[in-house]
C-alpha cells in the first residue's frame, strides 16, 4: 500500500477549483478583456497614432534614401559616437554586405524599430529611474514590475497587445519596449543611487536645490551606469525583433521567422547574421561614446 | 561691519528615530552608553553652548567621535538638532523654512570638506563657481570672480585640470577657492587640512591666516589636531564625546586645562609658540634697551633676549610704550613648565 492510499482524500488530492468553476473564472476575464477592448480598442489606437507615425515616416525615410547616402550617414554617426576609424571602416562594410546580399531593406526596417524604440525607452525610462532614485518607496513599487517584465514569456504579453492593437508596427514596438525598457530603468536609479554621498552633501551645502542637484550632480555622475543600461536596452531590443516579427513588425526578424516556418537554413542564418551585425556596432558605438563622457575619470594623479 | 557671530545654545543631538525623547534623561545625567544599551539611540552632542566671535576663527576641536563634525553640521543645518538653537543675526537657523534655509547656505555660508567633495566631472574652473553658478550669477562673472580666487590660493593655470590630475593639496585649494568664490560671511572648514601631508597642512595654514587678515569673517574650523587649533584659533572649544569641556583663547587652554583629558592633550604643545609674553611679565621693567612688543610669543622674546645677550628686556604696547618687563629666567620658566592638573 502506498503513503498516497493510506492519507485521506484531502491530503491525496489537491483541492482543486471545480472544473466549472475554473472555466467561468477563465471566461469571465476572458470576457472582461474583450469587452473592454471592443470599448477601448479605438481610443487607445488613437492614442498610439502619433507614435505609428512617427515609425512609418521614419521607415520611409531609412527606404527612400540612396543606399550611398545611406551609409556615409551611418559612418559618420559610428565616427561622431566612436571617433574610431576602424569601426567606421567595418560598419561600411558590414553594410555594404548586408546590400549585396540583397538584405538592405529589411535592415533598414530593423533599424527604424530599434532606433525608434529605444528612444522610447530611453524617454521613459530615465525619468522614471529618477523617480525610483529620489524615493525608495517608489522603487519598491517599481522593481518587481521590472522584474515581471524581464521573465515573462514574450508570448503571454503579446496576447493582451494583440487583443488590443491588432497586427502592425505599433504592437510590434509595444512588445520590443516591454522586453527592453527595464536596463535602462534600472541602470539610472543604481546610478543616481551611487552618486558619492560626500559630493551630494557638498552640494546641499553649497544651497543648491534639489533640481539643480540633480542635473548638475546627480546626472552627470550617473552617466556611465546611465550608459551601460542603453547599450543594454538597444542590445535587448535587437534580440526582440524576431518576436515581435510575430505580430507584424517587418524587417530582418520576419525573414528569420520565415526562414523557421520553411526550414530555410541560408536565409535563417544571413539575416540572424546581420542583425548581429548591426548589435556589434550599435554595441562599440554606444560603449565608446559612454567612456568618452567620462574623460575626467581617464588620467589619475600619481 | 555687520556682526557675523554664531551662537550656539542648549544644543542638543540625539541620533535614532524617536531622540526627542530622550533628552530629559540625557539632561538628567544617563550616559552615551547608557542611553545607546537601553535605548538604541546615539547621543551626538549634549548641551552644547558656543559663543563663535564674529570676524574670528573659531576651533572646534575634538577626537575623532567626539561631535566636532555633527556640530558644525547644525550650523548650516546639514544635520537637523534634536534641540537648541543656532543664532545668527538674530534668527534661529534651526527653524528656518526650506527656502530660507537654502537662501542662507547660497549667500551667507561656504564650506571646505576633509575628503574635498569636488565635483569630479567638472574642471577646476568650474568646480570652483559652482557655489554662484547655484546662485544664479552670469558665466563671465562667475568665471572672473573663480580665476581670481583660484590665483589668490596658487592655482593659476590649472583652470582646465580635472580634480583627479591634482594632488591631495592641491585639490583642497579647488576646495578653498570655491568657498572663498561664494563670498559668504561664514566659512565653515570640517578638518579641512585633515587629510594633506604635515608640510602641505602648515601651507594651507598659512595661506588661510593670510587670507583671514584682509577678509574677516567667521570662521568655524573643525580639527583633532591641537597644533592647529592653537596656530590658527583665535578662540577654541574642546569636545569630548558630545560635550564641550574646555573653552577659551589657545593660552588659556594650555595654562589652565580644565581636567585630566586635557592636560594630557596639552602635554605635547610647543608651550614658547602659545603662551604670550604678556602672561609671564612683571610690573618692573626690565631696565635694560631691548623691547619686545606685548603680544609676542615666549619662544620670539627667548630668542631675542639670547641674541641681544640680555637678561631682561622691557615689554611695550603698539605705541612703543612700556607696560612691563620680562626676565628670561621667567620666560624659559614658563616654556619648560607644563600645567598639570
Amino acid at each position: 500500500m502506498s503513503l498516497k492510499e493510506m492519507l485521506p482524500d484531502v491530503l491525496a488530492e489537491f483541492p482543486k477549483m471545480g472544473r466549472a468553476d475554473l472555466r467561468d473564472f477563465k471566461k469571465g476575464i476572458d470576457e472582461t478583456f474583450r469587452v473592454f477592448t471592443r470599448e477601448n480598442g479605438e481610443a487607445i489606437e488613437n492614442f498610439f497614432y502619433p507614435l505609428k507615425m512617427f515609425m512609418v515616416w521614419f521607415e520611409k525615410l531609412l527606404l527612400a534614401t540612396p543606399w550611398p547616402l545611406m551609409i556615409v550617414v551611418l559612418c559618420l554617426l559610428v565616427w561622431l559616437g566612436a571617433r574610431s576609424i576602424t569601426m567606421v571602416i567595418m560598419t561600411a562594410v558590414a553594410l555594404f554586405l548586408i546590400g549585396y546580399l540583397g538584405m538592405w531593406d529589411d535592415t533598414m526596417r530593423t533599424l527604424a524599430l530599434v532606433s525608434v524604440s529605444t528612444f522610447v525607452c530611453i524617454a521613459i525610462g530615465i525619468p522614471v529611474g529618477i523617480l525610483m532614485a529620489k524615493s525608495d518607496r517608489t522603487q519598491a513599487v517599481i522593481v518587481p514590475i521590472l522584474d515581471i517584465m524581464q521573465t515573462i514569456p514574450a508570448f503571454v504579453y503579446l496576447i493582451p497587445v494583440l487583443m488590443l492593437l491588432g497586427i502592425g508596427k505599433v504592437p510590434g514596438l509595444i512588445a520590443v519596449c516591454i522586453y527592453a525598457i527595464p536596463p535602462v530603468v534600472r541602470l539610472t536609479d543604481l546610478g543616481i543611487r551611487l552618486v558619492d554621498k560626500d559630493v551630494l552633501e557638498a552640494a546641499d551645502a553649497f544651497g543648491a536645490s534639489p533640481t539643480q542637484k540633480m542635473f548638475k550632480v546627480q546626472l552627470p555622475l550617473a552617466l556611465p551606469n546611465l550608459f551601460a543600461g542603453v547599450n543594454q536596452t538597444i542590445m535587448m531590443a535587437l534580440a526582440m525583433v524576431v518576436v515581435a516579427s510575430l505580430i507584424g513588425a517587418h524587417g530582418l526578424g520576419s525573414q528569420v521567422l520565415k526562414a523557421v516556418n520553411n526550414q530555410y537554413l541560408t536565409l535563417g542564418m544571413m539575416n540572424g547574421l546581420a542583425i548581429v551585425a548591426i548589435a556589434i556596432v550599435f554595441d562599440r558605438v554606444s560603449q565608446k561614446f559612454g567612456k568618452r563622457l567620462q574623460k575626467h575619470s581617464e588620467t589619475i594623479h600619481g | 561691519m555687520a556682526d557675523n557671530g554664531i551662537e550656539v545654545k542648549n544644543l542638543y543631538k540625539i541620533f535614532g528615530p524617536h531622540g526627542d525623547r530622550y533628552i530629559q534623561m540625557v539632561e538628567d545625567g544617563m550616559s552615551k552608553d547608557e542611553l545607546n544599551a537601553k535605548h538604541g539611540h546615539v547621543l551626538g552632542l549634549k548641551n552644547i553652548n558656543i559663543s563663535m566671535p564674529s570676524a574670528k576663527i573659531q576651533v572646534i576641536m575634538g577626537l575623532s567621535g567626539s561631535g566636532k563634525s555633527t556640530m558644525i553640521r547644525h550650523i548650516n543645518r546639514l544635520i537637523e538638532p534634536t534641540s537648541g538653537e543656532v543664532i545668527y543675526q538674530g534668527q534661529d537657523i534651526c527653524k528656518m523654512s526650506k527656502a530660507d534655509l537654502m537662501n542662507f547656505r547660497r549667500e551667507k555660508t561656504a564650506m571646505v570638506f576633509q575628503k574635498f567633495a569636488l565635483l569630479p566631472h567638472r574642471t577646476v574652473i568650474d568646480n570652483t563657481l559652482f557655489g554662484i553658478e547655484i546662485q544664479g550669477a552670469s558665466r563671465g562673472q562667475a568665471e572672473e570672480r573663480a580665476k581670481h580666487w583660484l590665483k589668490r590660493v596658487g592655482l593659476e593655470g590649472y583652470e582646465t585640470y580635472y580634480p583627479n590630475q591634482l594632488s591631495g593639496g592641491m585639490q583642497q585649494r579647488v576646495g578653498l577657492a570655491r568657498a572663498l568664490t561664494n563670498d559668504a560671511d561664514i566659512l565653515m572648514m570640517d578638518e579641512a587640512f585633515s587629510a594633506l601631508d604635515p608640510l602641505i597642512r602648515m601651507d594651507m595654514q598659512s595661506i588661510l591666516l593670510e587670507l583671514q587678515e584682509e577678509l574677516h569673517k567667521t570662521i568655524v574650523f573643525i580639527t583633532h589636531d591641537l597644533d592647529e587649533a592653537l596656530r590658527l584659533g583665535d578662540k577654541i572649544a574642546i569636545l569630548r564625546d558630545g560635550e564641550v569641556v574646555q573653552q577659551g583663547t589657545g593660552q588659556e587652554i594650555v595654562l589652565n586645562p580644565a581636567d585630566a583629558y586635557i592636560s594630557d592633550f596639552v602635554k605635547e604643545v610647543n608651550r614658547g609658540r602659545v603662551i604670550k609674553v604678556d602672561t609671564v611679565m612683571t610690573e618692573n621693567s626690565g631696565n635694560t634697551t631691548l623691547r619686545i612688543a606685548s603680544g609676542s610669543s615666549l619662544e620670539d622674546a627667548a630668542k631675542r633676549l639670547i641674541d641681544a645677550g640680555e637678561t631682561a628686556a622691557d615689554v611695550v604696547d603698539a605705541s612703543g610704550a612700556p607696560i612691563g618687563g620680562i626676565t628670561i629666567k621667567a620666560t624659559i620658566d614658563a616654556m619648560v613648565t607644563p600645567a598639570t592638573h
